[in-house]
């Protein structure tokens, strides 16, 4: 007993330990957006808290405006590739064919190519389809950019629906749209939810391509963060106050959402 | 009103025939039982038949239309499956509601429907509850209520009890065929269990390696088996096979000798034997009986008491686990020399090929 209570010690010290690290970068960024300028360079635990830098972000950009494409293109972003996602894993999981597994695994070395790679060509076929700064070509790169994780979640939670559920219900008369919606959706509901989840929070701090693909119309927060990293020098500050505005939204989001996003991702999606 | 035929149906995977060509036909409510060891490919035979499996070659008929192309829920089946397959995420009365749901059934006549079977099947109190909350007996049967409710022509059954305990399956067997009775539905019914198969079928279709061995009534398997293969799976315990040697053969039937030098008259037309010939005795238990001037002389390695009978293993002809069944009254005991005879008329010869010479008379129940 008292060595499992050692244990647990350990674990918990340890797990805090973890949690601290990557919440301080977090508690630093919120800390230094209320200090003043000049605060914010010395580094100091105890300043003259002020909302100066907030007041002056608001003032110099539409935070509202970067907030809106945040939200649309991220949420699009999520429900096409969800949209496509949905179909190419039931088809792998319940119809696979000798391709299906090569499939799966070139889907996912896509993600092994780094963007850069492929700017210049996606951004004259931006430039020639007139997508450019677009929220819907954003949209569009979002979904395509997330698609291979997506498929990969879903296919291993459509995995674990026992064929014969699938079976039962065509021999009821369901169509194959039938299966999906009728039971298919509802029985892994948990585990497509994280995945949106998830795909969600990857779209939101998407920052290569909005940074090369917009400029001011379907810009979001990534962009209103950058355009507080000025040339004429850093002011940490102000950089501190947009970034914490460009991510309460999503941190906020993942509070309330991350028992949903634990359990979908580490237990299955079927009870 | 139901009949199905298939012809030379077949099912291959890639380059690998699974069923190699079947041929059978099935009377309306007749219940039909498929049997046979593990892989032989019964279920992928029903599940060709559900329409859950592409029939690779020949033509599967219901009522006389070929149906190879059409879907399952359009060749008026419906299917128990092993697992149940239940909806976890759906309630008892939607669960059984669901084909008609999907058939867009008006939700009062669904509701009648859903009650009437839930009331032949006495699940009743368990209506609205999960799957998850029920036994395993009542998730059977809502699996059954939920083919009820579609009215099928043919209930399709995949190996339904084997998920289930040995007192529940002896009870819900009894219920099967009750059920039989009060639908008077055709029904096919996959099983590894030769119990099952004996107790509940008109029809028993043994099925090895994607062939059929033999098709016939229960007593028809029991008493007159086409091959070896039938006369071993059929009937329980095993029959006995003792190798054997043709001494004479004749319009009595066929004397044999086995390897003690016993001598027995086995009542079968002789056909082609010659003596000389090798074959094969099969001696069911139950034909076999202690008599102290019995040609067989054995040592009792075994006694199973099962209480009403019990079940001798005999060291005897060359093998150890001869079975000869007698009275649970028997004062037999292990490692006592016994001898015994076997009734000449009751017992089966096979050729060197494993085919069964035809009997020479008819067993009356099966005449």
């Amino acid at each position: 007993m008292t060595d499992s209570l050692a244990k647990r010690i350990l674990v918990a010290v340890l797990g805090w330990a973890v949690a601290l690290l990557l919440f301080f970068p977090i508690f630093w960024m919120v800390l230094t957006s209320f200090k003043s300028e000049t605060d914010a360079i010395t580094a100091r635990l105890f300043f003259q808290p002020t909302l100066a830098s907030y007041g002056e972000v608001f003032a110099r950009a539409d935070y509202l405006a970067f907030a809106f494409n945040s939200i649309a293109i991220s949420l699009g972003g999520t429900v096409l590739a969800l949209a496509l996602a949905i179909p190419a894993a039931y088809s792998m999981a319940f119809h696979p064919t000798p391709r299906t597994r090569g499939t799966l695994l070139w889907m996912l070395s896509t993600k092994m190519l780094p963007p850069v790679g492929v700017l210049v060509p996606i951004y004259l076929l931006f430039r020639t389809t007139g997508l450019l700064d677009t929220r819907s070509g954003l949209i569009g790169i979002y979904a395509l950019m997330n698609l291979p994780i997506v498929v990969w979640m879903l296919f291993t939670f459509y995995k674990e629906v026992p064929h014969e559920i699938l079976e039962a219900g065509r021999m009821d008369g369901a169509t194959t749209w039938g299966e999906v919606y009728h039971l298919l959706m509802p029985l892994t509901l948990p585990g497509v939810a994280s995945t949106g989840l998830l795909s969600l929070i990857l779209c939101w701090n998407e920052a290569f391509w909005s940074l090369n693909l917009t400029s001011s119309h379907a810009a979001p927060l990534t962009a209103f963060i950058a355009s507080f990293s000025s040339p004429e020098g850093l002011f940490f500050a102000k950089l501190s106050a947009a970034s914490t505005m460009a991510v309460a939204p999503i941190l906020i989001f993942g509070w309330f959402s991350q028992k949903q996003l634990v359990q979908g991702l580490t237990f299955g999606a079927v009870k | 009103m139901a009949t199905l035929s298939l012809r030379n149906v077949r099912k291959a995977y890639g380059p690998v025939e699974v069923i190699k060509g079947i041929d059978l036909d099935i009377d309306d409510r007749e219940f039909v039982v498929f049997v046979g060891p593990s892989g032989c490919g019964k279920s992928t035979l029903l599940r060709m038949i559900a329409g859950l499996e592409q029939i690779t070659g020949g033509d599967l008929n219901i009522d006389g239309k070929r149906v190879n192309e059409v879907g399952p829920a359009d060749r008026g089946l419906a299917m128990v499956f092993q697992s149940y397959a239940l909806y976890p995420h759906m309630t008892v009365s939607e669960n059984m509601g669901f084909a008609l749901r999907l058939a867009k059934v008006p939700k009062a006549e669904r509701d009648t429907k859903v009650k009437e079977a839930a009331r032949i099947l006495q699940l009743g109190p368990y209506l609205d509850r999960k799957p998850k909350d029920l036994s395993g007996g009542q998730r059977q049967r809502v699996a059954i209520g939920r083919a009820i409710v579609r009215a099928p022509k043919v209930f399709l059954f995949d190996e339904p009890l084997s998920n289930l305990d040995a007192a529940l399956r002896g009870q819900t067997r009894i219920e099967i065929a009750r059920l039989h009775e009060e639908l008077a539905t055709t029904m096919i019914y996959v099983t590894h269990d030769q119990v099952e198969a004996m107790t509940m079928a008109d029809k028993i279709v043994v099925l090895q390696a994607g062939r059929v061995e033999q098709v016939g009534s229960p007593l028809e398997l029991y008493h007159n088996p086409a091959n070896i293969f039938v006369a071993g799976f059929i009937g329980s315990p095993r029959m006995n096979v003792i190798d054997a040697t043709v001494v004479s053969a004749g319009g009595g039937g066929v004397e044999v000798r086995l390897p003690s030098g016993a001598q027995i008259v086995v009542e079968v037309a002789a056909g082609a034997m010659q003596p000389g010939m090798p074959v094969r005795l099969g001696i069911r238990p139950e034909a076999m009986r202690i008599d102290p001037s019995g040609p067989i002389a054995g040592e009792v390695r075994l006694v199973e008491r099962l209480g009403g009978l019990t079940l001798l293993h005999l060291g005897a002809e060359g093998r150890d686990d001869l079975i000869v069944q007698v009275e649970g009254t028997s004062a037999v005991e292990a490692h006592q020399a016994v001898r015994v005879s076997a009734d000449g008329a009751a017992c089966h010869l096979f050729d060197a090929d494993g085919l069964a010479l035809p009997r020479l008379a008819r067993h009356q129940l099966v005449a």
